[in-house]
């Protein structure tokens, strides 16, 4: 096994003695979970997201940066970005509204909105992109028709796009909250509000506060998601170049067209979608006080 | 009357906490609400501070209806039990909070912040977060803040229920004090009759959502008007059909007239404190009658493990009678 080969000599030797072996039992104990689920990470995860950024600089840089130049790449990721950031700014107050809602009041079918909040995470993005078409398309849906004859075009534009990432991303705020709001209970809310504070007043001076990680860690959970939303986008935006084509639209288009520019542009959108979801994770884990006062 | 209250009830579901409560707490005074847990005392103090709406029934407070009075409007000090202090504010911004919201001067707060941690004993901790205090420290902070706003009444949930036992002494020696100082109309909350016998100018207590009596500490520890209050304050035991405080029964080695003869059956002694069960020699079957007398009385009288005693009630009008 990798580990007795790895072994240093000096714990070798002293395995003769029964004290040490006992030690060094225990260590192996400890070694063999974590070797598993290192090795489990680099099949999964590692190995494949390295080959991409590999593949991205197979010819090395002046191709990426070319890629990088592309009009249509660059409208891609402006599409994206724009698309991201209203969706998250749509999640995050509703998510902190939700949240709330769900941990400060009690009212009938709280725990249906409870469980409706996972249905986005159990639905898979294509049927949530349908159904989307469904309600606003402007030939067949029910409400489309009546929004596009007044002049607000919904499926095949970027609203549509902004609800179908909304829709996906929407839990993940709300799932870092609640456990929070949970844990610091109301004694504090109640405690500002005997002491003359309104309940905006308590919300931004205590509540906000105490959420203010993991609303930050939900945000960044969001947006990463956002950036990376594919199926249901692809369903309700047509996937039109410069009108319609986000990053991972423009992933997908490029990498099944032939020639190798294709390719490495398709690589290095897809690289560059990773590297900023990566960048956010590192930079909010980092931030996030290692240990949260009480 | 500062806090009249009237015809309060209060359900949770199906279950009753509190039915129909009239009850006036006196201006300027120290009021217990007793009772044991899930009584619905503390629903009654959080109908006052209108942290919870009352299903019947009014509250006024110093003469003006707060019934409806949300709970920032009645300018009332509430203790938590478990401090509810701001974690991520330092003790003096938890202190002015309540100035601050109100939008005094800053330098008025200061002055107030510092003049509250001075007499709570906290003014070098002012710059701490509530973590790095104490739980006695945490509740003084909570206090300092909770009179910062000079409430027209102060009222504290179980404030030293999550405390150890002998910072809880200390402590509710400590409140007794700082209410004679400040004079402000306080009640507090405790399931610990010990507490309410030592700090309360007036215990209200509370059972099954429905108040068992109202009175001074010795009031009802001489005269309890049920059963329940007469156990619920003390220690008690049955002799002769009745309910005796176990202090309250002569005892000696040798026979005296209207004593009932008996046999020590055991006896224990705890600190200054020596308990002893009795039994009874013509009702063997019945449970042992609780006898505590000082240990130097015990040792006088050489009342051992085994010995033979007479017992009678000491004060027959202090015993329960019963309803």
């Amino acid at each position: 096994m990798a580990e007795v080969l790895t072994e240093p000599p000096v714990t070798a030797r002293a395995a003769v003695t029964g004290k040490v072996i006992t030690v060094r039992s225990h260590s192996g104990f400890r070694w063999v979970p974590r070797l598993v689920v290192i090795t489990y990470l680099f099949f999964l995860v590692i190995w494949p997201v390295a080959l991409v950024a590999k593949a991205t600089f197979s010819r090395g840089l002046a191709p990426v940066i070319e890629a990088l130049q592309q009009p249509d790449v660059l409208f891609a990721f402006q599409l994206t970005l724009s698309i991201a950031f209203w969706a998250v700014l749509i999640n995050t107050v509703f998510g902190v509204i939700i949240s709330i809602l769900l941990t400060r009041y009690t009212f009938p079918g709280r725990r249906a909105l409870s469980a409706m909040i996972d249905v986005p995470l159990s639905v898979s993005p294509i049927v949530v992109g349908l159904a989307l078409l469904l309600v606003y398309s402007g030939r067949t849906g029910w409400l489309g028709g009546v929004l596009e004859s007044a002049g607000l075009q919904i499926v095949y534009a970027p609203p549509g796009m902004i609800m179908a990432t909304a829709f996906v991303s929407l839990p993940l705020v709300i799932r870092e909250l609640v456990p929070v709001l949970n844990e610091i209970g109301t004694d504090q809310e109640q405690a500002a509000r005997s002491l003359g504070a309104s309940a905006m007043q308590s919300f931004l001076r205590i509540t906000l506060p105490a959420i203010k990680w993991a609303l930050l860690y939900g945000v960044v959970l969001s947006l990463a998601r956002s950036l990376g939303e594919f199926g249901a986008v692809k369903i309700v935006s047509g996937g039109v170049a410069m009108r319609t084509q986000t990053a991972t639209l423009l992933v997908e288009e490029r990498y099944q067209q032939f020639g190798l520019d294709n390719t490495i542009t398709a690589y290095t959108a897809a690289f560059v979608l990773a590297l900023i979801a990566v960048i956010a994770l590192v930079v909010v884990t980092s931030l996030r006080p290692k240990e949260e006062y009480r | 009357m500062s806090i009249k209250i009237s015809g309060v009830g209060k359900r949770f579901g199906d279950f009753v906490a509190l039915s129909d409560i009239d009850l006036d707490i006196p201006s300027g005074q120290l009021t217990a609400l007793l009772g044991p847990s899930g009584g619905g005392k503390s629903t009654l103090l959080r109908i006052i501070a209108g942290l919870e709406l009352s299903d019947a029934g009014t509250v006024e407070i110093e003469g003006t209806d707060a019934t409806d009075l949300p709970a920032q409007k009645r300018n009332v000090g509430f203790v938590f039990q478990h401090y509810a202090a701001f974690r991520h504010m330092s003790v003096a911004a938890n202190v002015g909070f309540g100035l601050k919201i109100r939008k005094r001067p800053k330098k008025e707060i200061a002055g107030k912040v510092d003049e509250l941690l001075s007499l709570v004993h906290l003014s070098q901790f002012a710059d701490r977060l509530p973590s790095q205090l104490s739980g006695g420290q945490r509740q003084r902070m909570a206090l300092a803040r909770a009179l910062a706003i000079e409430p027209t009444v102060l009222l504290l949930d179980e404030p030293f229920g999550a405390l150890d036992a002998k910072v809880r002494k200390e402590l509710r020696a400590w409140l007794r004090r700082l209410h004679d100082e400040m004079h402000v109309t306080t009640v507090f909350v405790t399931h610990d009759q010990e507490e309410a016998l030592e700090v309360a100018d007036q215990i209200v207590v509370i059972n099954n959502g429905r108040i068992e009596q109202v009175g001074t500490p010795d009031e009802l520890y001489d005269r309890p008007s049920s059963e329940f209050v007469m156990s619920f304050l003390g220690p008690i035991t049955m002799l002769d059909g009745r309910l005796v405080r176990p202090h309250d029964i002569e005892v000696v080695a040798v026979p005296f007239p209207d004593a009932r003869a008996g046999r020590i059956s055991r006896s224990s002694r705890v600190g200054f404190e020596v308990r002893l069960e009795v039994n009874l020699i013509d009702t063997p079957q019945a449970p042992p009658v609780l006898v505590t007398l000082t240990r130097a009385e015990a040792t006088a009288k050489r009342l051992d493990q085994g010995a033979a005693v007479w017992i009678k009630p000491v004060e027959a009008d202090w015993s329960c009678h019963g309803r």
